[in-house]
């Protein structure tokens, strides 16, 4: 409770708030006054999500911080909100990353503030919805309603190709959540009309319907991890986004698909699940390996950390697929892991851009002579991205790995050559970019980040590394959801 | 009980009737160019009659005039939104019409008759009434189209609406009289009780079922039958289009309950099935035809065909739920309507139609206020959360799940998919590319403060639809349990 108010509800509303609050700061007359709100807004709701962490009860696996209300009462729909294990780790990493986007776009943003400022609020509220929502038709709302936020932020502030990218975004995502919305409406007419997800979980269902519900939660969740082969929206949407939009993209809009597997997907349709793992693994070690290898014959810097995300959700959905609790813990802390890391890198690529405005790594090379503290904290980051031991990258990727030995040597093998493709395209893209000598006068007029861009980059350098040393209050929150969910798992529900 | 009172169910028509008749006496006396008398005492009527409907409501079903007219629930809330409609369009339109020399005392006084036509069609439980609620709605259409005399598009668009038009209906009456001829009875309750008894002339049922619903679908504008309504609403003047877009489907959805429902509802095999081609085309046709357009009025009309083909969805999905579902959507659409086309009307000038497409680029920097109003209407219209529309599609499609019609639910998902691209062009237009024109937008206040209610109620009602909701599936549940 916060003054009276569930937790859950003020994490999910307060930011939604402050964005109406921020577009009512006007036009860009009053930008400082919009981009002031939008960090108390994005600054409150961070502080608002804190209890969930501290108040957080580790030793079971039930929704806490539940809050139910009839919401249509005509289909029995109700305003359902909770958390587990695995649920607060993302409702806590959007809510970390709100401000970071909103100080990173403090002086880069120029045009259309208010409204800029407004939509990550707004997104950011949406987010913690989709994380919170144990009704499914609420879940939906949210999920479709954050495309709206993503849509206009690629869109209005993107690169030049940004109308064609936004589009693609959105009827990609829209085609995959409406195959969804005819499995949930098939499941409530099974379960008698009910839209909680939970009754979901315990409710058996015949093998050719699990099936084909699983399909369709794959339409939805696989466009948004994204897995080959329907990732191609991906590099489109990082590379005509703002900086922000590419933050946000990497670090929350992937883990939402991939948390769609693990709260509907798997647990609903546990057995088309067992049944289709093959198949998913298959799809995980494409896109760890082939998409790994795009990923090496990038020019563009942007593009070529969308690839990467692309090969390390791979890893992800890897991890559930073999259904062990290294697989899967290894797996979420990849997916955590991964938002700092890619937002990290991002927001390096994006100070480059606002410097030189080329994402071509052919405009760079010897950075690190004009611009040496950032050259400093793009190495951790570059390094982190190959996993190197001792940062967060390392932690989720040898868990899945581990996880992978356990249910089949050549998994792990094809998976564990991400450590090779890994560090091979993150570290020459550095070498060439941040080396060698200064390559034209664009890089020679470099100045060095400022103390804004430092405070950002100081704060993700310490989560990285802290996760890196110290992944145990991590694993510790989300280890007893994880293992009642593979006891779930392991049971038919024919 | 006197004479007066037994009228009571009529009240509302009577006194619309009547308002109409005095209104257009009382306009040949005002000599005001603006017509603001004339305008306020249609208002004073439409309020009038929503006090009357309001006030004579009575639970239960009551027949008047030996069983030619009934008064329902659903027939009082169709009634309601009908007004609303009606007199929303009124405000919408007046600038845009003074603007056009077109605010006259007839416009006015054909609305008025075009809703008692409505009104006439919404609570008919007789074949003959429905049939004289449809024609005083569409000759009072038909007229209003070709009002603006000196524009060839308007006048081409009238011809077109009144060929058509007059083939639907005679097909429609030659429908019915095969009914006639099959049952023996016009009454919509005896035609439904002469059907469960079993009639000798099968063949002739159906052929009179199958003309029935022709007819219906030129109304509805469903494919095959939605040639006009491109033209149509293209051609005629916004406010027109307007008229002709929003109360007359609610209209037209009271029509498909008593005629395919109270009357023919033992047939329900043979109707839905038709059903199921007209729905399944209007949704391929309409969302695919839009994508072409670059009018925003035609694109409108395209996407009203669309809608016809989801709303289809639901009444043929056969039962309560599919039948609730459809009046919600019908409703939401109407809404969703009035603001689409009340947005074009708002962005018009004196010898300037905001109906390209074009005219709405960079809107979002002309006037933030007015591009978010038309964003959540364009979302609404695609269906996407959390505004109204999603619910009525989610609405619709759960009654079809319900009934086992999965097939048809993949493909209707499938082309609002298509759908979202036309209307998510709309908001591209707005919000990423740069306006065309600098002029600087003046809306009367009266229009502003209403396209302003009607785009947060769209999303209002999206945060909160369980209310709308529940009013259609109970008018819905009351009128078929109780007849």
């Amino acid at each position: 409770m916060i003054f009276g108010l569930p937790v859950l509800s003020v994490v999910i509303w307060l930011p939604i708030i402050f964005g109406i609050l921020v577009l009512a700061t006007g036009n860009d007359r009053n930008a400082q006054l919009a981009r002031v709100v939008a960090l108390i807004g994005a600054l409150l709701s961070f502080a608002v999500a804190i209890p969930l962490y501290t108040g957080f009860d580790r030793t079971t696996s039930v929704m806490q911080f539940d809050e139910l209300r009839p919401w249509i009462t005509r289909f029995n729909i109700h305003y359902h909100l909770g958390v587990d294990g695995i649920s607060v780790l993302f409702v806590l990493l959007n809510s970390f990353f709100t401000p970071l986007v909103i100080i990173a776009s403090w002086k880069v943003i120029e045009k259309r503030v208010a409204q800029y400022m407004a939509a990550f609020l707004i997104m950011s509220g949406l987010v913690n919805g989709v994380f919170a929502s144990l009704d499914a038709v609420l879940f939906y709302v949210f999920w479709e309603a954050m495309l709206i936020p993503m849509f206009i932020i690629i869109g209005m502030w993107g690169g030049p190709n940004r109308v064609y990218a936004a589009v693609k975004f959105f009827l990609y995502t829209l085609m995959g959540s409406l195959l969804m919305l005819v499995a949930l409406l098939y499941l409530y007419l099974q379960s008698g009309g009910s839209f909680e997800i939970l009754d979901y979980h315990q409710m058996a269902i015949p093998m050719t319907a699990q099936i084909l519900v699983f399909i369709a939660f794959f339409m939805a969740f696989s466009v948004k991890v994204p897995m080959f082969p329907v990732h191609t929206w991906l590099p489109d949407a990082h590379v005509e986004a703002p900086t922000g939009g590419s933050v946000i993209l990497a670090a929350i809009m992937l883990k939402v698909g991939a948390y769609g597997f693990i709260r509907f997907s798997m647990p609903i349709a546990p057995d088309a699940s067992h049944k289709l793992a093959g198949v998913m693994i298959a799809l995980s070690l494409i896109a760890v390996v082939y998409i790994g290898l795009v990923a090496l014959t990038q020019t563009d810097m942007k593009k070529l950390v969308a690839y990467s995300s692309i090969s390390h959700m791979g890893f992800v959905t890897l991890g559930f697929f073999i259904f062990n609790t290294y697989g899967v813990e290894g797996a979420l802390m990849q997916m955590i892991s991964h938002g700092f890391i890619s937002g990290a890198l991002f927001l390096c690529i994006g100070v480059l851009y606002d410097r030189v405005h080329s994402r071509n790594i052919a405009d760079y090379g010897g950075v690190a002579n004009t611009m040496p503290v950032f050259a400093a904290f793009f190495m951790l980051f570059a390094m982190a991205n190959s996993g190197l031991p001792g940062t967060s990258g390392f932690v989720g990727e040898f868990m899945v790995i581990m996880g992978a030995v356990k249910a089949n040597f050549w998994y792990a093998f094809l998976a564990a050559s991400t450590l090779v493709f890994g560090a091979a395209y993150t570290l020459w893209m550095y070498k060439r970019v941040i080396f060698g000598a200064v390559a034209n006068h664009h890089v020679a007029e470099l100045t060095d980040i400022t103390a804004r861009e430092k405070l950002v980059f100081a704060i993700l350098a310490l989560t990285v590394l802290g996760m890196g040393l110290y992944p145990l209050p991590f694993v510790e929150i989300m280890h007893v959801s994880v293992s009642d969910l593979l006891v779930h798992l392991a049971r038919s529900k024919l | 009980m006197n004479f007066f009172s037994t009228l009571l169910p009529a009240y509302a028509e009577i006194f619309l009737l009547v308002m109409v008749s005095a209104i257009l006496i009382v306009d040949l006396f005002v000599t005001d160019p603006n017509k603001t008398a004339t305008y306020l005492l249609v208002q004073l009527a439409l309020l009038g009659c929503s006090l009357i409907t309001v006030s004579t409501h009575q639970s239960g079903v009551e027949h008047l005039f030996h069983n030619m007219f009934v008064d329902d629930l659903m027939s009082d809330v169709l009634k309601l939104l009908s007004y609303l409609a009606v007199s929303m369009m009124l405000v919408y339109s007046r600038s845009y019409m003074l603007a056009r020399g077109l605010f006259t005392g007839e416009f006015m006084a054909l609305t008025l008759f075009s809703l008692l036509g409505m009104m006439v069609m919404i609570s008919a439980s007789n074949f003959i009434t429905l049939y004289m609620g449809l024609e005083l709605l569409s000759l009072s259409l038909y007229a209003m189209v070709a009002l603006q005399r000196d524009s060839a598009t308007a006048t081409e668009a009238a011809m077109k609406y009144f060929i058509l038009g007059a083939l639907a209906s005679g097909l429609l009456l030659y429908g019915m009289s095969m009914l006639y001829g099959a049952t023996g009875t016009l009454d919509v309750n005896a035609v439904s009780d002469a059907i469960r008894h079993g009639v000798p002339n099968k063949q002739l049922l159906t052929f009179g079922l199958v003309f029935v619903v022709a007819g219906l679908a030129f109304k509805l504008g469903a494919v095959p039958f939605h040639m006009w309504v491109p033209d149509v609403y293209h051609g005629a003047p916004t406010a027109m289009t307007m008229l002709i877009g929003t109360a007359p489907k609610l209209a037209a959805f009271a029509f498909a309950m008593r005629i395919l429902v109270e009357a023919l509802q033992p047939l329900m095999v043979h109707w839905s099935g038709m059903l199921v081609i007209l729905a399944v085309l209007s949704m391929a046709l309409g969302n695919i035809s839009a994508i072409a357009q670059t009018n925003l009025k035609r694109m409108l009309a395209y996407s009203s065909i669309a809608h016809m083909g989801f709303m289809l969805l639901g009444v043929l999905s056969g039962d309560i739920d599919g039948y609730s579902a459809a009046m919600f959507y019908t409703v939401v659409y109407v809404l969703m309507s009035l603001g689409g086309f009340g947005m074009i009307m708002l962005l018009s000038r004196e010898g300037f139609e905001a109906d390209k497409l074009d005219d709405f680029k960079g809107l979002n920097q002309r006037s933030p206020w007015l591009a978010f109003i038309m964003l959540l209407l364009m979302f609404s219209m695609a269906g996407v959360p959390p505004t109204v529309g999603f619910y009525a599609k989610f609405a619709v499609l759960s009654a079809a799940v319900n009934t086992g019609h999965i097939p048809l639910v993949v493909m209707a998902v499938l082309f609002s998919l298509i759908g979202a691209f036309y209307y998510l062009r709309i908001v591209k237009l707005m919000y990423f590319d740069a306006p065309e024109s600098h002029v600087p937008i003046s809306v009367p206040p009266d229009s502003s403060i209403l396209i302003s209610f009607n785009g947060l109620a769209v999303l209002l009602l999206g945060i909160l639809p369980g209310n709308l909701m529940s009013v259609c599936a109970v008018s819905v549940q009351q009128s078929l349990l109780l007849h």
